[in-house]
């Protein structure tokens, strides 16, 4: 836990130092893609309370969800339609899932 | 936690910092295309005052010159031009020079008319003067421009269409020294005036006022010529030509008059062989 706490203030320092910004063209698929690695973070968080997490399908989750969701949010924009705000309601749905599944895992305890 | 092998935490940690990346970038750019929005309005609303300002302002201009009147620039070339034309009565240091007739009576057999001030003695003098530098020259009141006349109408002299009589009082802006000395240059015409008993005298002054010109001016026959027009040029230059012609004939009759004169333009021309390099 710490370290994925250590991780994030890295994370966000490293966002902090860096120059520049998103490009408004790029910003769906940047926020789509930032809700696809939250969702698959908590999916992990999920599994680890659960006690079957394990790394493959963890990291693969992380990486494939990202690309899928910016895939679909560019199929979207391709073809004129909103398709990115699906992928958000889909991975905010799943986010809220997870987050509720661990608060269950965590007041049992 | 029931993961707590290495690999697992490095990986957690590298997704973290992944993760955490993406929402600070995720925020900054949020932040930034507001702010870029917010830049752009702010920039627009300054950018729309500055024009609305000019808007008025131009409005302002043009009502100024509907009312016939114009501001900055261009009335101060107004006035330059203005007085350069002798619309504005002028002041400054030079010389005032007065004139009047000889008290000398004529000897017997002689013209009498050689003892008093002719429009030719006035038109020297204005020469000279021009030629020392006077800035602006009032004859008797009278500015002198460009198109004013100095001539000889019966006892008077004829300046800007009004009659001058003796004594004539000639105020000319200046360098006084320049002026004064041009005026008693060896062989010049006070030296001439004083042949003829007329009396001629300089007085340098700090505070010469010229008056403006009162007559009026306008162009009855002149037309501005546009930089299209300059093709007529030609024709113009054969006229011109022609009136060299008729001036030239002119010359001939003023010509014929002076020999009237001739008895007093004796010494005038000795006095001018005198000073003949001055010409």
């Amino acid at each position: 836990m710490i370290y994925a706490v250590i991780g994030l203030i890295f994370g966000i320092i490293g966002g902090i130092l860096t120059p520049g910004f998103v490009p408004k063209i790029y910003a769906p698929y940047f926020s789509v893609a930032l809700m696809a690695g939250l969702d698959t973070a908590f999916g992990g968080l999920r599994a680890a309370m659960e006690g079957d997490y394990d790394n493959v399908v963890f990291l693969s989750g992380f990486f494939v969800n990202i690309v899928i969701s910016v895939f679909f949010c560019y199929a979207g924009i391709m073809m004129d339609i909103d398709f990115y705000l699906i992928v958000i309601l889909v991975l905010g749905m799943r986010i809220f899932n997870n987050v509720a599944i661990i608060r269950r895992l965590y007041l049992k305890k | 936690m029931t993961v707590n092998n290495k690999h697992t935490r490095i990986l957690i940690f590298l997704v973290c910092i992944i993760l955490g990346f993406m929402i600070t970038m995720q925020l900054k750019s949020h932040n930034q295309h507001q702010t870029i929005a917010a830049q752009r309005a702010e920039e627009l609303t300054v950018r729309l005052k500055e024009v609305q300002a000019d808007r008025d302002k131009l409005a302002k201009e043009l009502d100024e010159y509907r009312a016939g009147r114009i501001s900055g620039a261009a009335q101060k070339e107004m006035d330059e031009l203005k007085a350069r034309a002798g619309e504005t009565e002028l002041e400054g240091k030079g010389i005032i020079f007065t004139l009047d007739d000889s008290k000398q009576a004529a000897k017997a057999g002689e013209n009498k008319n050689l003892y008093i001030i002719h429009d030719e003695d006035l038109l020297r003098v204005v020469n000279e003067l021009r030629s020392a530098g006077a800035e602006a020259i009032s004859l008797n009141g009278q500015r002198l421009i460009g198109s004013s006349e100095i001539r000889c109408v019966g006892p008077t002299v004829l300046v800007n269409e009004r009659r001058l009589a003796a004594p004539f009082v000639i105020s000319a802006i200046g360098n006084p020294q320049t002026l004064e000395s041009s005026l008693k240059l060896r062989g010049g015409v006070i030296e001439n005036f004083k042949f003829w008993g007329i009396k001629a005298d300089v007085v340098q002054s700090d505070q010469v006022r010229v008056p403006a010109f009162k007559g009026n001016r306008t162009f009855e026959f002149a037309k501005m010529v546009n930089e299209d027009e300059k093709k007529e040029e030609k024709k113009e230059a054969v006229q011109t030509a022609e009136n060299k012609k008729e001036t030239a004939g002119n010359t001939k009759t003023a010509d014929n008059k002076a020999v009237a004169d001739a008895g007093r333009e004796k010494p005038a021309d000795q006095q001018k062989n005198a000073g003949g390099s001055a010409k």
